[in-house]
């Protein structure tokens, strides 16, 4: 599924300081039969956001922020830890979120949000403890420089070659794959799979 | 007939006019065999996949994608699909329908039903003895081979890696480019050998070794790489108790667990219904052979562990890697969100880990939902009953392990000591069929995953091997379960 396509983007950051948000903090799995990708924003984060009888919590960060101006969420170390599942991105940019920043991001989660329009952005812990410090902070992500700005601080991030060509054009790599089928071909033939 | 063959993971032979390369290890092995594309700067390696798992819920989008740009599954024959995270694991009732949690859970099935038959992939639907947990099953029916690359729409695929092979998880994009190409666009991660030394004494478990391994790497400390088990102490483990192992290297953040194939693994594959038969299994088992890794082949990380002085485990935390012998007592915080992790765990620093209340014991799922766990738990539990107030779930992690269960009278052990005995699922490990672990009540769970609520909402953890979980189930604490089981007994 091809998103919109992501060059930069200046926006408030909300900050989540707990390390190790897991995916089923960000979608409980019993969200998790839905046969659609749509709609998960309502659900993301529930059980922060929600009690038991389904009323918002009052000390939900997430109840309170406006999310049209808050589209960078800040994580402790060690974001998106756990399953597979790529409801949580889904969830994350549906709620509106473009760009997850953290010390360290899960590998499968890292790689679930590239395909689908969110920017995991891994920087040193010293920005990360700046970013951590001032919630809702406004600062710029450029994909096309790999910077991350705010104030006078300017921090490279490493991204991908390929997932960066696709994120910028805003296209998805099944196409590429799907123009590579005579090398998977020749592949079966060699080794006879 | 081996003079004849080669097989693609044969060390250069001695005095070839081949070019020289370097000793590789196990991972770099099964990796070169399954590049279609070399990965440059510019893009990732093209990766072949030989085996493709699916279930009902990391599905349903990515053949929505393929219908909607008209392709057809590429490799029907190299895709299996089962029913195991949405489904009920209580039989059908009066009326003859399953209790589904949901319509939505019920339509979640029926539309992997649709998807499976529209693309000619097999499925093990409801009564299927191939139905389970799609890391319990996958192995029993033979679909997993040694130096196989393997995926699924899940995070515990690592558990494949039991056998040699390379098996991770994924989203369910790269589950609708598998579906449509069957291959991957892959960077090579970096590779980490954990080398355990001694070995395990008799009342502790793989699942032990897999939270003392977690708990020395911490929770992301394998982030981007890929694990080797290897040494002793892996050598000596059986089969079911490599997949525990393996099964749980995605909790330290690992992409993959793996361990060299031996006679433990050919023993085990030989006769199941994918395995080749006769010559062509010999023959196979002589190629699997040649997977080990080389002396001299380099890791990116070496870890050292001895596990002759572990002891059972368990967690006090809301990460799998906050565990400590159960002999002991919970730490003190290193760090705000280890106090948070305590105070929601109800444990207090300082406190022995045994004789914690608990009011929920769940035995089964893809880390521990095998016979051999099953078996260990009755052992526990023979002519004894779960506690007054204490509510403990079996549920086998497959249907060939329920018939061979109930074969061997474990379900009446287990109905006998005041358990519940249910139908193959994921059950209470994910909470997503309507097993749950009510609010604030505490959890001992051979499962894989203590975070806030994985349970159910405002469900409380405790991460332990089967037989600590049974012996929590007739203590109503958590304890040893040494003092239960035989002296002597071996998983």
């Amino acid at each position: 599924m091809s998103a919109e396509p992501f060059v930069t983007l200046t926006s408030r950051t909300v900050v989540l300081p707990d390390a190790n948000i897991d995916t089923d903090q960000i979608i409980p799995a019993r969200f998790l039969t839905t046969t659609t990708r749509e709609g998960l924003g309502k659900v993301a984060f529930h059980d922060w956001r929600y009690d038991a009888t389904g009323a918002q919590k009052p000390d939900g960060i997430l109840n309170t922020i406006d999310a049209a101006s808050h589209r960078v969420l800040v994580g402790g170390e060690n974001f998106g830890c756990g399953s597979s599942r790529e409801h949580a991105p889904w969830a994350i940019h549906d709620f509106g979120f473009r760009v997850v920043i953290s010390s360290r991001i899960a590998d499968i989660f890292r790689s679930n949000a590239l395909k689908n329009g969110v920017l995991p952005v891994v920087v040193d812990a010293e920005t990360h403890a700046q970013l951590m410090e001032q919630p809702g902070r406004e600062i710029t992500v450029d994909l096309s420089t790999c910077e991350l700005r705010f104030g006078n601080h300017v921090t490279k991030f490493e991204v991908d070659p390929f997932a960066r060509a696709c994120l910028i054009e805003g296209v998805d790599s099944l196409g590429y794959l799907l123009n590579r089928t005579a090398a998977v071909e020749a592949f079966e033939t060699r080794t006879a799979a | 007939m081996r003079a004849n063959r080669r097989s693609p993971y044969s060390p250069k032979t001695v005095g070839s006019a081949e070019p020289e390369i370097a000793p590789r290890s196990l991972f770099d092995k099964v990796w070169d065999a399954h590049v279609v594309e070399p990965e440059t700067e510019d893009r990732p390696a093209l990766l072949y996949i030989d085996l493709h798992l699916v279930h009902e819920v990391t599905s349903p989008q990515a053949f929505s994608e393929l219908d909607a740009r008209g392709i057809k599954v590429r490799r029907p024959d190299k895709t299996f699909a089962t029913l195991d995270h949405s489904t009920p694991t209580l039989p059908p009732g009066a009326d003859g329908e399953r209790p589904y949690v949901t319509d939505q859970a019920k339509t979640q099935v029926d539309t992997l039903r649709i998807n499976t038959a529209a693309h000619g992939i097999e499925l093990a639907d409801w009564g299927s003895e191939a139905r389970g947990v799609v890391h319990v099953t996958g192995p029993e029916q033979g679909l997993t081979r040694p130096g196989m690359t393997v995926v699924c729409g899940d995070s515990h695929t690592s558990t494949h890696g039991a056998f040699g092979a390379l098996a991770f998880g994924i989203g369910t994009t790269e589950v609708g480019h598998v579906l449509a190409t069957q291959s991957l666009l892959q960077r090579k991660p970096k590779s980490m050998r954990v080398w355990i030394d001694g070995g395990l004494a008799p009342g502790v478990f793989a699942k032990d070794l897999a939270l003392a391994v977690i708990a020395q790497l911490g929770i992301g400390g394998a982030t981007g790489y890929v694990i080797e088990y290897a040494g002793p102490a892996v050598r000596s483990l059986s089969m079911e108790a490599r997949m525990t192992l393996c099964n749980m290297s995605i909790e330290c953040g690992a992409r993959a667990g793996m361990i060299a194939p031996d006679g433990t693994t050919f023993a085990w594959l030989k006769g199941r219904r994918f395995m080749p038969k006769d010559d062509g299994f010999r023959n196979a088992c002589e190629d699997w052979a040649d997977l080990a890794t080389e002396e001299g082949a380099a890791f990116d990380r070496e870890v050292k562990l001895y596990a002759t002085a572990l002891t059972p485990m368990a967690t006090w935390g809301t990460t799998p890697d906050a565990a400590a012998p159960i002999c002991g007592t919970a730490p003190t915080p290193a760090d705000e969100s280890e106090a948070k992790a305590q105070r929601y765990m109800g444990i207090e620093a300082g406190q022995p880990m045994m004789g914690q209340p608990i009011d929920v014991v769940f035995v089964g799922s893809c880390t521990n939902g095998r016979l051999s766990d099953l078996r260990v738990a009755a052992a526990v539990l023979r002519n004894r009953k779960v506690a007054p107030g204490v509510r403990m779930l079996v549920v086998p992690g497959s249907e060939a392990v329920r018939r061979q269960a109930e074969e061997e009278g474990l379900d009446e052990m287990f109905i006998a000591a005041g358990a519940e005995w249910r139908l193959p699922g994921c059950s209470m490990c994910i909470a997503m069929n309507g097993d749950m672990v009510g609010p604030g009540q505490r959890a001992v769970s051979t499962s894989n995953r203590n975070f806030e609520g994985r349970q159910g909402p405002g469900a409380r953890t405790i991460l332990a091997s089967p037989a600590t979980a049974a012996a929590a189930a007739v203590a109503g604490v958590l304890t040893d379960p040494r003092i239960y089981l035989e002296a002597g007994y071996v998983g």
